[in-house]
Order: C-alpha cells, then structure tokens, then sequence
C-alpha cells in the first residue's frame, strides 16, 4: 500500500523534492544570512529595502514552498521512522496519524503566514 | 540450530543499536542531522515572528532589535535556530555529495563526517560569539 501522508504519494518524487527544496532553502539561507552578515548594523530602510525587493519577495515565497515540501518530507520520515508498532505497539499507528496531522496543519500556517509577510501589503 | 535458515529481520536492543552507532562519526553526523532538521521545524514560527516583526514597520523593527535582541534568553534561542541550521545546512551539503556518489564509502564516508562536524562547529561556536557573546 502507497504512504498515505507521504507529500506526493511517489518516494522517488518525494526523494526529488527533498533535494531540489534542499538546494532553494540553502542558497536562500546563505543570501538572507550573509547580508546580515556584512551590513552588521543595518537599519529598517536597509532592511525593508533588501527584503521587500521583488527578486527577494518571489526568492521568499520560493523558500517558504521549499521549506514546507522539505519539512513535510522529513517530518514524516522521522515518523514513520520512530512512531511504529514493532517499537510502540498497536498505539503507534493513531498516535502517528495525529502526529502527521499536527505536523501537516503547522506546516499548512507556516506557509500561509510565510507568505503574507511578504504580499499581505 | 534451525532446519530452515531464517531470513526474517531482528529487532535489536536499543543498547545495541546505541553501542554500535555512538562509534560511527557517520552515525553520530545522521543522528543529529534528523535532530536539528526536527529542532529547525519546532522553532520555525519564531524565525517567522522576527521575520515579521522586523518587516512590518520602522517601530516593530526597533522593538526586534531593542527589546527582543537585548534579551540574553531570546539571544540564546536565537542562537539554537542558528546552530541548528548551520548544521543541518553543512550535513545536507554532505549528503548532497553523497547522492552524487562522492564520499559515500566507508572510509571517505567517515573523513566526509568528521570534516563536516568540524566545519559546523567553527560556525556554530563563531555564531555563539556574534549572537551571545558579542
């Protein structure tokens, strides 16, 4: 039987986004990062003025994409990793369905709140 | 000793599963590469929340960086976040390398982990420095 929380019901899908989310939150982590790292004293303008320009507006939307495939799929490796019934017993299977929908709805807010940081004004 | 080999897989213990892998710098680096990937997901909102609060307006920016960042405890988890993904960002740069087939053997495997434990905690004790200390 196919994962059912799985993120694309694919593993070698689920292999691809990993790495390709692996490789946009990475560069996104060392640009973001980095200008912090040599404007060491910046101010809002500077900030704002970085951050808010569209590249940096679309490069953040891109990351929060990224950051939920990648979590989603980690996340449920973890679980379907630890959360099992030859470690656990019969309880692991409802407790990992609550986990994974816990899991899944967070990521679910993180997104959308990722996402109006940037385009709610 | 059993008529028919058996092929079906052991649970070990966890102590042995523990005694083999606390040996394995290879081990050690995977184990902690899942748990600063799940430290990462439980402290994401924080990163949201002085993404957004340094984002939203000229006053909310001033108060990050006042009230929140002249907070040695915020500092400290601040740090945490930064630590872990630095690690997680290094081990992933590895195991990128490794799917391309570059030093994924036992030996090279090895070297791969022990340099990428050393490159992280230069970063992690340097972001120590510039986040806590500093």
């Amino acid at each position: 039987m196919k994962s059912a929380m799985g993120l694309t019901g694919s593993g070698s899908r689920d292999w691809v986004v990993q790495r390709v989310s692996a490789v946009i939150l990475a560069v996104y982590t060392v640009i973001v990062f980095g200008w912090i790292l040599v404007h060491p004293h910046f101010d809002y303008a500077a900030w704002y003025g970085f951050m808010m320009t569209l590249p940096m507006k679309i490069f953040s939307f891109l990351a929060i994409l990224s950051l939920v495939g990648h979590a989603w799929v980690g996340m449920w490796t973890v679980f379907t990793d630890y959360i099992t019934t030859s470690q656990m017993g019969p309880v692991a299977n409802g407790l990992r369905l609550v986990l994974q929908s816990a899991m899944i709805i967070a990521l679910l807010v993180f997104m959308v709140w990722g996402i109006q940081i940037f385009w709610a004004h | 000793m059993p008529a028919v080999k058996s092929n079906r897989p052991v649970n070990l213990s966890m102590g042995q599963v523990l005694a083999v892998n606390l040996r394995s710098p290879v081990a050690i680096a995977s184990i902690l590469h899942r748990v600063s990937g799940i430290i990462i997901f439980l402290l994401v909102p924080v990163l949201l929340w002085l993404l957004q609060g340094s984002l939203a307006s000229p006053e909310s920016f001033a108060h990050i960086r006042d009230q929140v960042f002249g907070n040695i405890f915020v500092r400290l988890l601040i740090w945490v976040i930064v630590a872990g993904l630095i690690y997680h960002l290094i081990m992933g740069i590895k195991h990128l390398f490794g799917d391309m087939g570059v030093a994924e053997e036992l030996q090279s495997g090895r070297t791969a982990a022990v340099v990428a434990f050393v490159i992280s905690a230069i970063g992690i004790v340097a972001s120590f420095i510039w986040l806590v200390v500093l």
